[in-house]
């Protein structure tokens, strides 16, 4: 019998598969499609401290094994998500769900992290210093080990919950970040976000999309990620979430692999509906190909070998 | 929503760059005119958005213009089957229609409406017709709505058919009880100033996923945000916020 089971930072998971931040809402849309409890837990839309409607429109553009979304963290604002999304939740999810949060300045993350907190739904805040869309915040913040810092400390003093700081791939050392970010407090590191990209419509020689750039995710990064994955796992102590490109079980498998106690699956999301409900289901006929019986026993596995 | 695999019948050029495709499956999940599917097209990672044309029990038409390398690949198709999302957005509310709706189409916007006149028809309303094309080469579908019974007006920006000029010459004088329109969105500006009703708009935009997830085609409207895939495509006049 395959085990699944992981433990993301004191709170067991029954399998490591999370949808990832920005591809599945809050959840009920793919709650119309299959029963989302079968997920290990998802992380919802990143949100902020005020609503947002993100930025102007075309947002999304088509490359070869993936895409580039400049969405800009369109969300409703921490007291709408907590009011109106949450319950809504409720209905349909019945785990701790992880609560994905960015800002624009410290006070904004504190101001958000602290109401998430006290949620009882939430069971995680991945606070988000690595969205490459808006300007001025996030990714600043997730571009420089002392600004990734203060924002760790200063959320993790106003949060009981686990602290998982989502990491920025579009920086010269990431690894010196994940340590800053260990060091300030942080009880987990999730990455990657996506990376910097662009594309330029011929006929009209222009940016496909309105921002000009966007964040770049699909098949096409798991490798960076993977590199990434492996560097920081190696390096800190705390519990690492791998994200990029994840489509399926074999990917989830190389991603625990390389260091990964659970893995996000995004940009799959959005094109194969059932996606992360598809690659729990291959995750057993998977660990049994490779000989695996417990998924916890590879945590790492590539890392010291 | 529905995710489903649908087997090509047809896939045939109905004029330069304009394809016709007839996919048979589960189209179950269709509910209104106006609704799109998204296409999976091998070699290509985001589906495709396309409105439906027609419908019925086990088989749905679309209507696409070869615009980019998804829709090349797709025009190459001539058998095999497709993974299709069906039944994706609002659709028309034809329970607004009034028994004279005018449908007014720009271009390819012609598509959904064909759904829409069939059933505005079937439902007894007296439907009349205006499409818009750059020229005659260009003008399909016209014998098409003609056949259901519409009243139809063909305007040609070059006068090579019909009128000569923009849809909005043929709405002068019309007496119409609602209209709806898909096309371009210069287009829809200027229906809306010289329209004298309510209507019904159907709007595209870049999609990600187009099931509501990613957010990417959101739009603002006058009550708030929208997603062109899920509250959309179908905008109410009266909601519109236009871009200035």
């Amino acid at each position: 019998m395959a085990d699944m089971r992981v433990s993301l930072c004191g709170i067991e998971l029954d399998n490591p598969v999370i949808p990832a931040s920005g591809t599945f809402g809050y959840g009920y849309e793919f709650a119309e499609l299959y029963d989302i409890n079968v997920l290990g837990t998802f992380s919802f839309k990143g949100t902020t401290r005020e609503p947002r409607f993100g930025n102007p429109t075309p947002r999304i553009a088509e490359c070869t094994a993936g895409l580039i979304n400049s969405v800009g963290l369109q969300n409703p604002g921490v007291e709408k998500v907590i009011e109106e999304e949450l319950p809504k939740l409720a209905n349909v999810f019945h785990k701790k769900v992880m609560a994905n949060v960015s800002g624009f300045s410290v006070d904004d993350y504190v101001y958000s992290c602290e109401k998430l907190d006290k949620c009882e739904q939430v069971g995680w805040l991945e606070v988000n210093v690595s969205c490459p869309n808006v300007h001025g915040g996030g990714m600043s913040f997730g571009t420089s080990p002392e600004a990734a810092a203060e924002v760790t400390r200063a959320v993790k003093a106003v949060c009981r919950k686990p602290v998982i700081i989502k990491l920025s791939p579009n920086v010269t050392d990431i690894v010196s970040i994940a340590l800053a970010c260990q060091e300030a407090g942080a009880d987990g590191i999730s990455l990657i976000n996506t990376l910097l990209g662009m594309r330029i419509d011929l006929k009209t020689r222009r940016p496909v999309v309105a921002n000009r750039t966007g964040g770049f995710s699909g098949p096409a990064i798991f490798p960076v990620a993977l590199r990434m994955v492996y560097q920081v796992a190696q390096a800190v102590k705390v519990p690492v979430i791998g994200v990029g490109g994840v489509s399926s079980a074999e990917n989830v498998i190389e991603m625990m692999l390389a260091g990964a106690t659970a893995v996000e699956v995004g940009a799959a999301n959005l094109t194969r509906p059932y996606a992360c409900r598809d690659i729990i289901k291959e995750l057993p006929a998977a660990m049994e190909k490779y000989d695996i019986s417990s998924l916890r026993d590879i945590i790492g596995g590539a890392i010291h070998g | 929503m529905r995710q489903g695999i649908f087997q090509i019948i047809e896939n045939l050029p109905l004029a330069r760059d304009i394809m016709s495709l007839r996919l048979g499956g589960d189209t179950g999940a269709i509910v209104r005119p106006g609704q799109f599917v998204n296409i999976q097209v091998e070699d290509c990672f985001l589906r495709r958005p396309l409105s439906v044309c027609d419908w019925d029990g086990d088989s749905l038409t679309v209507v696409y213009r070869i615009a980019g390398r998804g829709t090349e690949l797709l025009a190459k198709m001539k058998n095999g089957s497709l993974d299709v999302l069906t039944g994706l957005g609002n659709g028309f509310n034809t329970a607004l229609s009034g028994d004279r709706p005018l449908l007014i189409g720009g271009g390819l916007g012609f598509t959904p409406l064909y759904a829409l006149a069939k059933n505005l028809i079937k439902e007894g309303k007296k439907v009349q017709v205006i499409l818009g094309f750059a020229s005659k080469e260009q003008a399909v579908y016209v014998d098409k709505f003609k056949a259901l019974g519409c009243e139809v007006t063909v305007c040609t920006e070059d006068g090579s058919l019909g009128l000569k000029g923009y849809v909005t010459r043929a709405m002068e004088g019309l007496d119409y009880s609602h209209f709806y329109t898909c096309g371009p969105e210069a287009m829809f500006k200027a229906v809306s100033d010289c329209s004298l009703t309510s209507g019904q708009f159907s709007f595209e935009q870049r999609m990600g996923c187009g099931f509501g997830a990613c957010m990417g085609c959101s739009c603002e409207t006058l009550y708030g945000v929208k997603r062109i895939c899920k509250e959309g495509p179908v905008l109410m006049k009266e909601e519109i916020k236009w871009r200035t």
